[in-house]
């Protein structure tokens, strides 16, 4: 492994300051960065170790308000019976993590932020994948596992387990810089990168995801994953729904698809469909419809809509109480 | 001549038990130490970069900063400068440093310029294949006239692609010098074997190599040779004058160190009204890496099916060369034969089951095969549960059973054991075997207490060293009956000679004498005997020593199983998902020696089964050449969870012990993708034509993507 520094610091502020040099990275839960960089996949000068920053973790339930600091570990979110009893649908997507190693260190901060799973960025090709004469490798080779939605160049798919649902509920982040405290929708976390120095976040060099928060008040949600094994596998396709309102009819629906593009997909004509509709059969159908109607799958992943559709159709039903 | 045999059924003690595995405690609480375990004093790591590209000529390499680091013991080249290579992952040079980071820090400032050539790596479309090589026809019979006349043909084409052997403990060893002489910590398959083929490569005689593998972490087959890397370690350690550990990254071990081959085949084949298999028709190709492949058996199990045809084109990819896999080439022509062969069931519209029965005629055993079926029948409930493809379905998840037939040779291989009885009565042997994980010792084991009539703990067996008389190499499923007939001929002839001595003390002849119950005694009255250690005391102050030699006289081994798996599946037909609920093994391999560890095998057979079935492949990236999932990510193997509920059946008693033992580490291996398969196809209605069926395929199939015909 390349040498590089380490620092611990106890404060927001601290770190901060540490993580506005060049090349200082943020270091959570470590079960993604240490392997990219043993592998090589990435180089660092300081990692900036977040787990003694105070402040940074733990769950509060304010009303209809949760907040969850970023160092707070999946397995204490999954523990943490107010969250999941005012939440059920954080259940379902830590549940989709299938690995009590990971959900024991990895971290929700860390979760929103791992990096791309694609295996061209993997081996060293960037995380556009582009060769020499530009053109890209991923469209051009194997692309079973990449995104049904590429923007631009960017064809690898988000494969944060909690992002979907945090877009659906219209979550927050909570973002430290050099310059203060400032909030975000949690969907404006990502960007899909157009060139070889942007990343798949939005973090300005010195910014730190401190937590989340949502409003988790008065409306059902759920997660639903398609995974080929029930054993520790990478979802091939996930879909987080909200729906506010009760009863049949949804007022207002938000339907976030995972791993199917560079960012959380919001399928927002699919949600505006069902808004103001009842659910039934036909409408979860159209909807479903609608959240790949603009899907431009490439060589090797058009089953992928398939499963997107099919993501949408169970998310909703269960969110609904419905059998779809 | 001495007569050398297995005990009556009723004066087994060991023989057919189920006593644990005796390394099953030092396995569990990491007391055993593997080849990868040792860390002899003053130990070196070692390293050893490759090439990432697939075909490229090597322009220059510049070793010199890497020579330069602080803790870099040795840089080795093994392919210079104007080297031709021809898959990514070969070995360019090699690293011996203080410590495994170091190794690779020295590998990444090593400079290679590369001349990129062009590759080939993608097999299955046979027409854009440079350098395919017809293997030519064969032919029996008149098929095209029996397919003119037949009552019912299907056509198929269907394949499976090139996977990984996914080796836990990887490849590699730990070779340490003492002035001329080598000694060789390998996770190997062939301790035996192994030095002559070091000493060869180093210039040393054979008789100062010695190769020692205590305990490994899985072969499959991939591991009978010292390979590059073996010798390159040597060299390390020979140029550092220090022991080095050199065993290789999980990405190298996915990429160069065992594969099995690919199989696609265009099939036709056709039956009469009465059921049975009238013609065959297959145009087959593979690849295995660089070499291509060889001929893949078709049809498989029922090869006297009149008028065939059948031709063979091996297809060469820039990628590493394939090894033997668990049960060579019979995952593959199992797949392909019993896939079309249930395929044509159905076009008859008949019980896959019923139409295999009617067709039993044309395999080499048909008895042991009606046997099983109606065995594994019985045990999946198949005539209250089967129902046949075209049925009527509600809701998502669909399940399906699907059944496969498949056989094995499993002689045993050559092997010579010492074993020796002190005059305090312990008893041990002594034998150049290796355990591969399936047993071995323990076996070993038995057959020294059956014969001495001892318990396992009276007994020692030394193993997994080349001091040991030779012994064969663990593949095909020998190991079972060449350690076994060894040791059995060395053990009775020992204790005829313990027998000699006791005899004038019992008034008796050796020949009346038996030990049993860990006494010796006049057989038919117990009451004139002494127990084993006072036997033992009358062969006087030295030991018996005896070696016993396999192959050998008497009825101790054969060779031929049968074996019939059914997979109950449940597929979701929106996602593509298939889980596997159920496997049924029916099996036989003669006479069991211990039945815990049989069924481990079968166990294991099964569970790897549902790994090629629906997860393992190589993903060779047709853009640069590399495989894609050379990781344990993405080249998926089957959790616990994935696997079902895995029943296994032995074939035993009257009938099947007294053919002797047989092997049975390859056959439960070979029918889960066929069954597997199957079983999708009577979920879902339609041929799913590639393994594995991942979800792509599946929903490919289901909207009549399946492929060509």
């Amino acid at each position: 492994m390349r040498p590089f520094g380490y620092a611990a610091p106890a404060t927001v502020e601290q770190a901060v300051g540490l993580l506005a040099a060049e090349g200082s990275e943020a270091l959570a839960g470590g079960t993604d960065l240490l392997s990219l960089l043993k592998d090589d996949v990435e180089r660092v000068d300081r990692l900036v170790a977040l787990r003694g920053v105070a402040g940074l973790s733990g769950i509060e339930l304010d009303g209809g308000m949760l907040r969850i600091g970023a160092m707070t570990t999946l397995q204490e979110l999954r523990d943490h019976d107010g969250a999941i009893a005012a939440l059920p649908a954080l259940a379902m997507a830590i549940d989709g993590v299938a690995s009590p190693q990971l959900r024991e260190m990895g971290t929700v901060g860390g979760d929103l932020l791992q990096r791309p799973r694609c295996w061209y960025y993997r081996r060293g090709f960037g995380l556009l994948a582009l060769a020499a004469d530009g053109r890209s490798m991923v469209a051009e080779g194997d692309n079973r596992y990449h995104a049904i939605f590429p923007t631009g160049q960017a064809r690898f798919v988000n494969p944060s387990s909690l992002a979907p649902l945090l877009v659906a509920l219209g979550a927050e982040a909570v973002v430290h810089g050099p310059a203060g405290e400032r909030r975000l929708p949690v969907e404006a976390l990502y960007q899909a990168p157009q060139t070889a120095e942007e990343r798949e976040n939005t973090l300005a060099p010195g910014e730190l995801l401190a937590g989340v928060e949502a409003n988790v008040d008065g409306s059902r949600s759920a997660v639903y994953e398609v995974r080929q094994r029930r054993s520790l596998d990478w979802p091939l396709m996930a879909a987080a729904v909200t729906l506010t309102g009760s009863g049949p009819r949804a007022e207002k629906a938000r339907i976030v698809l995972g791993h199917a593009a560079p960012t959380p997909h919001v399928a927002a004509a699919a949600g505006d469909l069902l808004s103001g509709q009842e659910l039934t059969p036909e409408t979860v159908a159209a909807a479903a419809d609608a959240a790949v109607e603009d899907a431009r799958p490439m060589s090797g992943n058009r089953y992928k809509v398939q499963l997107a559709r099919t993501a949408v159709r169970r998310a909703l039903g269960q969110a609904a109480g419905m059998e779809i | 001549m001495a007569d050398y045999s297995w005990p009556e059924a009723d004066r087994r003690a060991q023989i057919g038990a189920r006593p644990a595995r005796l390394d099953g405690p030092v396995k569990s609480t990491g007391f055993a130490k593997y080849p990868s375990d040792q860390n002899p004093r003053g130990l070196l790591a070692a390293k050893i970069l490759t090439c990432p590209h697939a075909h490229a000529r090597i322009v220059r390499i510049d070793t010199s900063a890497a020579e330069a680091m602080a803790g870099v013991r040795v840089v080795h080249v093994i392919q210079g400068e104007g080297s031709e290579i021809q898959w990514a992952g070969d070995e360019v040079a090699a690293v011996a440093a203080v410590t495994e980071d170091v190794a690779r820090d020295a590998l990444r400032a090593i400079r290679v310029e590369y001349e990129v050539l062009p590759h080939f790596v993608t097999e299955e479309d046979r027409d854009q294949a440079p350098g395919a090589r017809e293997a030519g026809e064969r032919a029996e019979g008149d098929p095209d006239a029996a397919f003119a006349t037949a009552h019912r043909t299907v056509q198929r084409t269907l394949g499976m692609p090139q996977m990984a052997h996914m080796c836990l403990e990887p490849h590699g060893q730990v070779c340490s010098w003492a002035g001329d002489e080598l000694e060789v910590h390998a996770s190997t398959q062939a301790v035996s074997t192994l030095a002559g083929q070091f000493a060869t490569e180093l210039g040393v005689p054979a008789s100062q190599v010695r190769i020692r593998t205590e305990y490994m972490g899985g072969g499959f087959g991939s591991k009978f040779s010292p390979d590059r890397w073996g010798i390159v370690g040597a060299e390390l350690a020979r140029k550092a004058n220090a022991p080095v550990k050199l065993f290789l990254e999980r990405d190298q071990e996915v990429t160069v160190a065992g594969s099995r081959p690919s199989a696609f085949a265009r099939i036709r084949a056709a039956a009469d009204e009465q059921g049975k298999l009238v013609a065959w028709d297959s145009d087959s190709w593979g690849s295995g890496g660089l070499p291509g492949t060889g001929q893949t058996p078709l049809p498989y199990v029922f090869s006297r099916l009149p008028n065939r045809r059948t031709r063979h084109t091996s297809v060469p990819t820039n990628l590493a060369g394939s090894r033997a896999w668990r049960a060579p080439n019979h995952p593959q022509a199992c797949f392909l034969t019993m896939a079309v062969l249930d395929d044509l069931a159905d076009e008859l519209g008949l019980d896959p089951i019923d139409f295999l029965e009617r067709n039993l005629d044309l395999t080499g055993r048909p008895d042991t095969y009606r046997e099983q079926l109606a065995t594994a029948a019985e045990m999946a409930s198949w005539k209250e549960r089967w129902q046949p493809r075209g049925r009527e379905r509600e809701g998502a998840v669909q399940r399906g059973l699907g059944v496969s037939v498949h056989t094995w040779g499993g002689r045993g291989h050559s092997s010579n054991c010492d074993v020796t009885v002190h005059p305090d009565g312990a008893v041990e042997a002594r034998i150049g075997s290796q355990d591969i994980g399936t047993g071995t010792r323990t076996i070993v084991a038995q057959v020294l207490a059956e014969t001495f009539g001892l318990e396992l703990h009276q007994v020692r067996v030394s193993l997994g060293d080349n001091v040991y008389p030779q012994s064969g190499p663990s593949g095909g499923s020998s190991t079972v009956g060449g350690v076994t007939a060894s040791t059995r001929r060395a053990a009775q002839d020992a204790l005829r000679e313990v027998l000699v001595h006791v005899a004038p003390r019992l008034e008796a002849e050796p020949e009346q004498l038996v030990a049993e119950g860990g006494r010796v005694f006049v057989d038919g009255d117990s009451s004139r005997g002494m127990s084993w250690r006072e036997a033992a005391a009358q062969i006087g102050g030295a030991p018996i020593s005896v070696q016993g030699r396999n192959p050998g006289p008497g009825r101790l081994i054969s060779s031929g199983v049968g074996g019939v798996q059914i997979a109950e599946v449940e597929v979701d037909i929106d996602t593509g998902v298939v889980h596997v609920e159920r496997m049924i093994a029916v099996q036989d391999c003669g006479l069991i020696i211990n039945r815990r560890l049989a069924e481990s095998q079968v166990y294991g057979g099964l569970i790897m089964g549902v790994g090629y079935a629906l997860y393992e492949e190589w993903i060779p990236d047709p853009v640069s050449g590399r495989l894609l999932n050379a990781d344990m990510e993405f080249y998926k193997l089957a959790g616990l969870v994935d696997v079902g509920s895995l029943e296994v059946h032995m074939m035993t008693g009257p009938g099947y012990d007294e053919r002797g033992v047989i092997g049975l580490g390859e056959p439960p291996v070979i029918s889960p993708g066929a069954a597997i398969s199957n079983a999708v196809a009577n979920a879902i209605g339609v041929r799913v034509p590639y393994l594995p069926l991942t979800p792509d395929r599946v929903l490919d199939a289901l909207a009549g993507r399946g492929g060509p015909a």
